[in-house]
């Protein structure tokens, strides 16, 4: 696995004819296996970024390499969980976790096995088939995860994937997500608000600044896993990345 | 408490039908005379009596099964030209706004006001039925999977094609699934209004058979309690697709409801 990102901007033209620049010159060189957490004030771009890394808008400038091949479009090693899940509603939890293996042709025993293993893996074992609209917010983020895995890429792109949930099941799912990242060793994007789950979660984090978002600083998180939110050191890396947060808003 | 609640619910929705058949009954004893207004049980000899023929036109059901097949015929040409249509409709804007003139143009003129072209073209017969009832199941069915396609999310797309999926796959497992619900309505609505095209298309001059043409082959000979029982029948048709449309939206198409 090898993921670049090299000089990425990226403008919008809005229909008055005015433009924003949502993305100014992102360069990151993700490490195999890396847990990067990206941060950063209210419409910066960081939504725009993994959209354009998961190859579903392109950018102005700059490219995307995945093992050095230019992304344009769908890349079966970069896959996407959206905030708001996306799952298919008429469709039911296997089926959901199926999708990607149907539309790859894989024969409907290999596609149901490899489902209900990822199914497993996330904790629904009981819930295969149950439709979404039966399941709590957690549980479909979780269908989300098991539906991105089974493809089996490399790389997970996630956009803010706890942001609608509420802090508990939060810091399950942080929980989760980081046994899911230790057993099947994706390396993993993450976006969030959340410096605390920045923090718990990342290997790095890269903090944006406000539009057009440029990277103020990449943090390595070097606390061991589990990280206690409580530790002092914990606390200690808080509070200076709420102060480039500070900063960044008002860049 | 459920039960009662129910039952109430059963009480107040049968008052109103008890209502009518029992002032009809009174108002017909008093009127008494059956070319105005038929006692109820004339027209529930008719109505008992299914297969008796009437006046030499065939009976009720043999009727019914014509007008059925008539039906079928114009709803199912509707529904083949509108629903592809009406996908690339609502996937491309292109598409949409080359028929859109057009359909906004033809959509207000009423069925029944293309009955002479239709006669002109067609002649009597089911070519022209068919073209009637089609032209009028047409449009709604149009216009909902129209609307319906447009309404697909386009997270749903986009999941789809980041996980893989090319555009028939797309069309086929997110598009089509998606827009599915909508797309009943279109057809519910569609077959609604199809049922009663055919009635009014079997009155035209020329017609021998079908629901339509009885009860007013029934009027020439003054065989009103005929008309009536003719007329029941046909509601409950149109009841019977409608609860059939109703029930498949509630098994199949739930989670449009349920789906926040
Ligand atoms: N398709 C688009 N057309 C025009 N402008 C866009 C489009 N997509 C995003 N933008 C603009 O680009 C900027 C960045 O948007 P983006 O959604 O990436 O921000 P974000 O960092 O994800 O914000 P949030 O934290 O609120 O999710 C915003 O100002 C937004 O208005
Ligand atoms: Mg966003």
């Amino acid at each position: 696995m090898n993921l670049l990102i090299e000089k990425l901007s990226r403008r919008f033209e809005s229909e008055g004819g005015e433009a924003v620049n949502a993305l100014c010159e992102i360069s990151l060189e993700v490490m195999e296996g890396e847990f990067i957490c990206i941060l950063g004030p209210s419409g910066c771009g960081k939504t725009t970024l993994l959209r354009i890394i998961a190859g579903l808008e392109e950018p102005t400038q700059g490219r995307v390499k995945m093992n050095n091949e230019e992304v344009h479009g769908p890349n079966e090693n970069l896959v996407m969980i959206f905030q708001d899940y996306s799952l298919f509603p008429w469709r039911n939890v296997t089926d959901n976790v199926e999708f990607g293996l149907e539309v790859r042709n894989i024969p409907p025993e290999k596609r149901r096995a490899k489902a209900d293993e990822y199914i497993e893996l996330v904790g629904l074992s009981s819930f295969r088939t149950n439709f979404p609209h039966e399941l709590s917010g957690g549980m479909r983020q979780r269908v989300a995860v098991a539906r991105a895995l089974a493809v089996e890429p490399a790389v997970l792109l996630m956009d803010e994937p706890f942001g609608a949930l509420d802090a508990q099941t939060r810091n399950l799912l942080q929980t989760e997500i980081l046994e899911i990242w230790n057993k099947t060793k994706k390396t993993i994007l993450f976006v969030t608000h959340s410096v605390d789950e920045a923090l718990f979660l990342a290997d790095r984090i890269i903090v944006l600044t406000a539009r057009p978002g440029r990277i103020r600083e990449i943090i390595s998180v070097d606390l061991p896993r589990p990280r206690e939110r409580t530790e002092p050191t914990f606390g200690a890396l808080r509070k200076y990345v709420l102060s480039l947060i500070d900063q960044a808003k008002k860049d | 408490m459920g039960k009662s609640i129910c039952c109430k619910k059963t009480l107040i929705r049968i008052i109103l039908p008890l209502i009518i058949i029992i002032t009809w009954e009174a108002l017909a004893y008093l009127i008494n005379n059956e070319f105005i207004l038929p006692k109820i049980e004339s027209i529930l000899l008719v109505l008992l009596t299914p297969t008796a023929d009437i006046l030499g036109s065939g009976g009720l059901i043999g009727n019914a099964a014509i007008s059925i097949t008539r039906v079928l015929i114009g709803f199912l040409v509707a529904a083949l030209v509108a629903i592809p249509l009406g996908i690339m409709m609502g996937r491309r804007e292109t598409v949409h706004d080359f028929f859109d003139v057009t359909i906004q143009l033809i959509r207000p003129v009423p069925p029944l006001a293309w009955v002479p072209l239709s006669l002109a073209w067609f002649k009597i017969g089911i070519t022209s039925m068919a073209f009637l009832i089609a032209l009028g199941a047409f449009f709604p069915i149009l216009l909902n999977t129209m609307d319906g396609v447009k309404g697909v999310k386009r997270t749903w797309i986009e999941a789809a094609t980041n996980l893989g999926a090319s555009e028939w796959h797309i069309l086929k497992k997110v598009v089509l699934p998606g827009s599915a619900p909508t797309m009943w309505t279109g057809l519910r609505v569609g077959f609604g209004i199809a049922w009663m095209c055919v009635v009014a298309a079997e009155m035209l001059p020329g017609t021998n058979s079908g629901l339509g043409y009885l009860i007013m082959y029934a009027y020439n000979w003054g065989q009103v309690q005929v008309i009536i029982a003719g007329m029941v029948i046909i509601g409950l048709i149109g009841l019977i697709f409608d609860t059939f449309f109703k029930e498949v939206e509630r098994r199949k198409f739930s989670w449009r409801e349920l789906d926040r």
